[in-house]
């Protein structure tokens, strides 16, 4: 297969190593070091895209990130990645790619008649018309999308993995184009710690094209000398393809590494990207400059490109962008281009210069080879639709607004190179925080002082010359690595030789004048991506968008996936002169992180699935996982839910457990229970402090409930805490409340009470917990402990012993969550296993039976306990649940004085209180409002809401919690609860303790 | 993401901290003695402050003391680091 377009020699394309590839389902060669443009190119193929509001043809219009049409989908299935640029896509072996946006087909497009109605499709044309009637909104949108085309996301889970790589270093380079690259040089030289990133699939940036040598070589020459000097240093990392795409906070940079998208499936190994997280002392941005576009009459053509990627492609690539070329610019860099045509064997039909005295090296480079521009002239116009046909060229007025005539001049060519001067990549300073300023000479915007510990240098800074370049870059290196102690500048070797400094000698040209009969600033395109033209923006101006927050809101001027790259600063330049303003005064929108799109699998990396988040298990967890456990996450606690016997439901599952808790023995692995170990002299008063009962009176050998309240009065959490010794307590804490407790005991201890000599240790993980619940919980845990006395007189409810339990040290405490005779035994994680196994057997003669937290809930449910961040949401106070037992009136403590504040002490709060609905078969759902009429439609005022519903084994029936307003004077009541389905279900209001009022039980 | 310089272990990454916002609420020691509005103050109103702003940071996964981090809130330029003193916030 041969590639018509394709130069016979020069280029860094591997010419040795061919490479086929599909497009659009059609099969081109190519050779490796081909991006998929540049090989579309070598094939002739130029039009690649349909615009995605009138559907125009699109062609390759530049060579990098700022492509706006060559947007294209890759590969198929799970791994097919959306929205890449073709420009910055490396071709291998077997790549397939299509066009995101042609639907139905990119030779024939329905949609184009679009095209012929763009009268009717004007800016905000869909917030205007899809808006009546609001409830067809629906079926507008899904058309709307379909049309405007852009890639699909993969439906299947992505077969690769990413990587995060978190690093620190001297000197963080963005960019390796000849700034980036004697920065490096020269910080790597001092001795300084170095990582320079580049996006591109080799380093050197406009190096890889450059015309002008450097200390006598050609650019490549030096290119590759320095990144052999850099490869001699250690500290020294160059990054290929690897985007600097976001510039945090304190010297906190973002890089995505692409390692296996440029080889063939067959040939990737390892991870698919790798985020580097890098913290850099001192950062150098040397992202170079965007060309921008000039803005004329059917400038979107197929054929129209940016000079500087024509020259791209000719010196890079080997390809010829067309066979005969205008060139038509406002400055002298343009000029480079035509030589570089020149060179190439491309023929240059005209150069159209819209300044009067054309000026500069490469201008004059250029005339003694002949060219003879046409002078204060511009193209007006484009023949051709599906290609470039011809350039429509007429003279500019004096001041560039205007036409002098109505002649113009018609040129045939199929290449047209358009240079409107360069901008300024200032995306990552901005990112940084500073401000770019407008700058009149460079005709764009600048970065103005730093924020960070940062410098631009280069092109981002405005300084296009070659040598500008060079030597900022070489300063800038040498002064990065001096402020991170690296300073041996005086026996640095000379940096890269300077050239004669040049100017950019540019005019600036925002807007050609329409050709005549033209309606004003119509087909004269700025945001390619999303079909913004000049007279999109003329009328935001007159609707009164003047903000380029909402200009670019109104018209998607700068959004997609090049992000205004291009065409921003034309719009801008075309707003201002709208409203009759400067541009600096019209400013930028604003640049966000990321400089280019970041894949979703990169930036997940390896959190994923089990390692999303910590999972914890507790000591006892394999026993359970054999014993056919079903599990529920508590935080980030793995805990038994329930344990199901084959064939048994859940709901049959957990009556056999509840009934073993009330009639036999039942155990519970409680282990997950926050516990922080307390100790020093002032640990009573600290506890008098942040809970609402007294301490003080608590005996060594004794357990106390305390309720944690919030400073505002609210519950937060609660649980037992025992005195171990003179100064020494064990709190026990929620299992999802313990690391918040303790860092709202620290923060306390810490900031408020620095006088307090008490010290905090989570030991949590350390013990194992199991509670040993029911009638026969006695014998049970005797029957393995022969150290306690287990009498009820000598061992009473809520005091624990220290003894041995199947010979591991134990500390057993008499606490009960279920309402029963219980016992809950603590053993050094370590011995958990063999001490649940001996109790178990010890329990085996009657009927002991493993249950879970459902059972659990049922339990404390038929008891009235109430679980924290279940049946309080941080809204009720100890009074709400009928708690006053436990507040103290005799010492302050943490949330007191909120009690009288007016809305904490107003009658009609909500109130916990217990439910029994009418029909004691039915469990009322949990959450379901609750109302105080059968009839009700909405809008509707809910009263309260159920907090838990379960099954009641013991009660034969089934109960609930709820929060209801007033609820404690409205016992025997009936409410009505919703049941999500425009039902009610009536229910009773009663007390919240359902079973054992007297607590005989748990006291036996 | 802040660069942090804990006053105990040196600069570490922000992930390693928790912000407890403005530094020196003070609660009032004796809490019955303050009107209705000014434990409502204590409790709710803090200045949000734009510029150099003095706030509580806590080093959870590191050494778990509280410190005093003074903090542009515009530029996120970190001015300096308070141990604190031996009573506390209140100093």
């Amino acid at each position: 297969m041969t590639q018509p377009a394709r130069l016979r020699h020069g280029g860094r394309i591997h010419r040795d190593r061919p490479v086929t590839f599909s497009f659009n389902g059609r099969q081109y060669p190519g050779y490796e070091g081909d991006t998929l443009a540049s090989a579309l190119l070598a094939n002739g193929v130029h039009m690649v895209a349909r615009s995605w509001k009138y559907h125009r043809p699109r062609g390759i219009v530049g060579a990098g990130a700022e492509e706006p049409n060559a947007v294209v989908q890759l590969g198929e299935g799970s791994r097919t990645v959306p929205n890449a640029r073709a420009t910055q896509v490396e071709i291998h072996e077997g790549l397939s790619a299509r066009s995101v946006n042609c639907w139905p087909g990119l030779e024939w497009d329905l949609l184009s008649l679009n095209g012929l109605i763009s009268r009717l499709l004007p800016a905000g044309f869909y917030y205007k018309t899809f808006m009546w009637p609001k409830s067809f909104w629906r079926h507008y949108e899904h058309l709307i999308r379909k049309a405007a085309g852009l890639g699909v996301a993969p439906a299947e889970r992505d077969p690769d993995y990413y990587e995060k790589y978190n690093a620190h270093c001297d000197v963080l380079i963005a960019g390796a184009g000849p700034a980036g690259l004697a920065a490096a040089l020269a910080a790597a030289r001092s001795g300084a710690r170095v990582i320079v990133a580049d996006e591109q699939s080799e380093p050197g940036g406009s190096l890889l094209y450059a015309r002008e040598p450097i200390d006598g070589l050609p650019a490549v020459s030096w290119l590759r000398r320095t990144l052999a000097e850099l490869a001699t240093f250690p500290e020294v990392r160059v990054l290929a393809r690897s985007t600097v795409f976001g510039y945090h906070d304190h010297n906190f940079l973002t890089i995505a590494e692409r390692l296996t998208d440029h080889l063939p499936e067959d040939r990737r190994r390892g991870p698919r990207e790798r985020i580097w997280r890098v913290r850099a002392r001192q950062v150098i941005l040397a992202t170079g400059a965007c060309e921008r576009p000039l803005v004329f009459t059917n400038n979107d053509r197929p054929g129209v490109m940016l000079a500087s990627a024509i020259s791209t492609y000719t010196r890079r690539y080997a390809v010829r962008a067309g066979r005969s070329a205008v060139i038509f610019t406002n400055n002298d860099s343009a000029y480079a281009t035509v030589l570089d045509l020149l060179d190439a064997g491309i023929q240059v039909a005209a150069v159209v210069d819209a300044r009067e005295r054309p000026q500069g090296p490469h201008f004059e480079a250029a005339r003694q080879r002949g060219i003879r521009p046409m002078t204060g002239s511009a193209v007006v116009d484009v023949r051709g639709r599906r290609h470039v046909q011809a350039a429509v060229v007429a003279s500019l007025g004096t001041d560039g607004t205007a036409l002098r005539g109505t002649d113009t001049t018609l040129i045939d060519c199929d290449l047209i190179g358009v240079s409107g001067g360069y901008s300024p990549i200032v995306h990552l300073y901005a990112q940084s925080g500073g401000r770019p300023l407008f700058d009149e000479q460079v005709a764009g915007f600048v970065p103005g002082p730093a924020v960070q510990p940062q410098r631009s240098v280069g092109g981002c800074r405005g300084s296009f010359a070659l040598a500008d370049s060079l030597r900022e870059g070489y300063e800038a290196g040498t002064a990065a690595a001096r402020e991170t102690g690296h300073d041996s500048a005086a026996t640095l070797p000379p940096g890269p030789g300077t050239l004669e400094r040049h100017d950019y000698a540019l005019r600036p040209l925002w807007r050609v004048p329409d050709p005549p009969g033209h309606a004003r600033g119509a087909r004269q395109f700025l945001d390619l991506q999303n079909d913004v033209s000049a007279a999109d923006v003329f009328l935001a101006a007159r609707e009164g968008y003047h903000s380029v927050e909402h200009l670019k809101r109104y018209t998607a001027l700068g959004f997609g996936t090049d992000q205004g790259k291009l065409g921003n600063i034309n719009g801008l330049a075309i707003l201002s002169q709208a409203l009759g303003q400067d541009i600096a005064s019209t400013g930028t929108t604003t640049f966000r992180p990321n400089y280019t799109p970041v894949t979703f699998g990169a930036i997940a990396g390896r959190d994923l699935g089990d390692l999303f988040e910590p999972i914890r298990l507790t000591a006892l967890h394999a026993w359970h996982l054999e014993h056919g456990a079903e599990f529920e996450n508590v935080g980030q606690w793995k805990r038994p839910w329930y344990y199901p016997k084959p064939g048994e439901t859940m709901h049959e599952a957990v009556r056999r457990e509840c009934h073993a808790a009330r009639n036999g023995v039942a155990m519970m692995d409680a282990s997950t229970l926050g516990k922080i170990d307390i100790q020093g002299p002032d640990a009573a008063e600290f506890l008098n402090r942040v809970y609402t009962n007294n301490w003080h009176t608590l005996k060594i050998g004794q357990c106390r409930y305390g309720l944690m309240l919030r400073e505002d009065g609210m519950v937060m959490d609660d649980g037992v805490t025992s005195r171990l010794g003179e100064n020494h307590y064990l709190m026990t804490t929620t299992t999802g409340g313990a690391a918040r407790v303790y860092a709202w005991l620290e923060r306390w201890l810490q900031t408020e009470w620095p006088d307090l000599k008490v010290y905090l240790t989570t030991v949590t993980d350390h013990w194992a917990t199991m509670a040993v619940v029911g009638p026969r919980s006695r014998e049970t845990v005797k029957s393995v402990c022969g150290d306690i006395d287990f009498e009820a007189s000598g061992f009473p409810f809520m005091t624990f012993r220290d003894g041995a339990v199947a010979e591991a040290a134990a500390r057993v405490a008499r606490i009960s969550f279920s309402g029963e005779l219980a016992y809950e035994v603590n053993v050094p994680a370590n011995y958990a296993r063999h001490v649940w196994e001996a109790l178990m057997s010890a329990g085996a003669p009657y009927g002991i039976t493993p249950y879970g937290t459902e059972t659990m809930h049922v339990l404390r449910a038929e008891k009235g306990y109430i679980i924290v961040g279940q049946d309080t949401d941080g809204s009720l106070t100890p009074q709400d649940l009928g708690m006053e037992w436990i507040v103290s009136k005799t010492k302050d403590f943490i949330g007191r004085r909120s009690f009288s504040r007016a809305d904490t002490a107003r009658p009609g709060r909500k109130q916990l209180v217990g439910l029994q609905s009418a029909d004691p078969t039915l469990v009322l759902p949990e959450g379901g409002q609750i109302v105080d009429e059968p009839e009700w439609s909405a809008p509707v005022t809910t009263t309260g809401h159920v907090t838990s519903s379960y099954f009641s084994e013991a009660l034969g029936r089934s109960i609930a919690l709820a929060v209801l307003q007033g609820g404690r004077s409205r016992t025997g009541q009936t409410i009505y609860v919703t049941l999500g389905d425009g039902r009610v279900a009536p229910a009773t209001i009663t007390d919240p303790v359902f079973l054992d009022r007297e607590g005989r039980r748990q006291h036996g | 993401m802040l660069l942090i310089t804990c006053p105990w272990c040196g600069p570490r990454a922000e992930t390693e901290f928790s912000c407890g916002g403005e530094a020196g609420i003070v609660r009032p020691t004796a809490p019955d003695t303050v009107s209705d509005a000014e434990w409502a103050d204590y409790l709710f109103m803090r200045s949000n402050h734009r510029g150099l702003h003095r706030e509580q940071w806590w080093h959870a996964h590191g050494c778990r003391r509280w410190f005093i981090v003074r903090r542009d809130t515009v530029t996120y330029r970190i001015d300096g680091i308070e141990k604190l003193g031996a009573a506390g916030e209140a100093t």
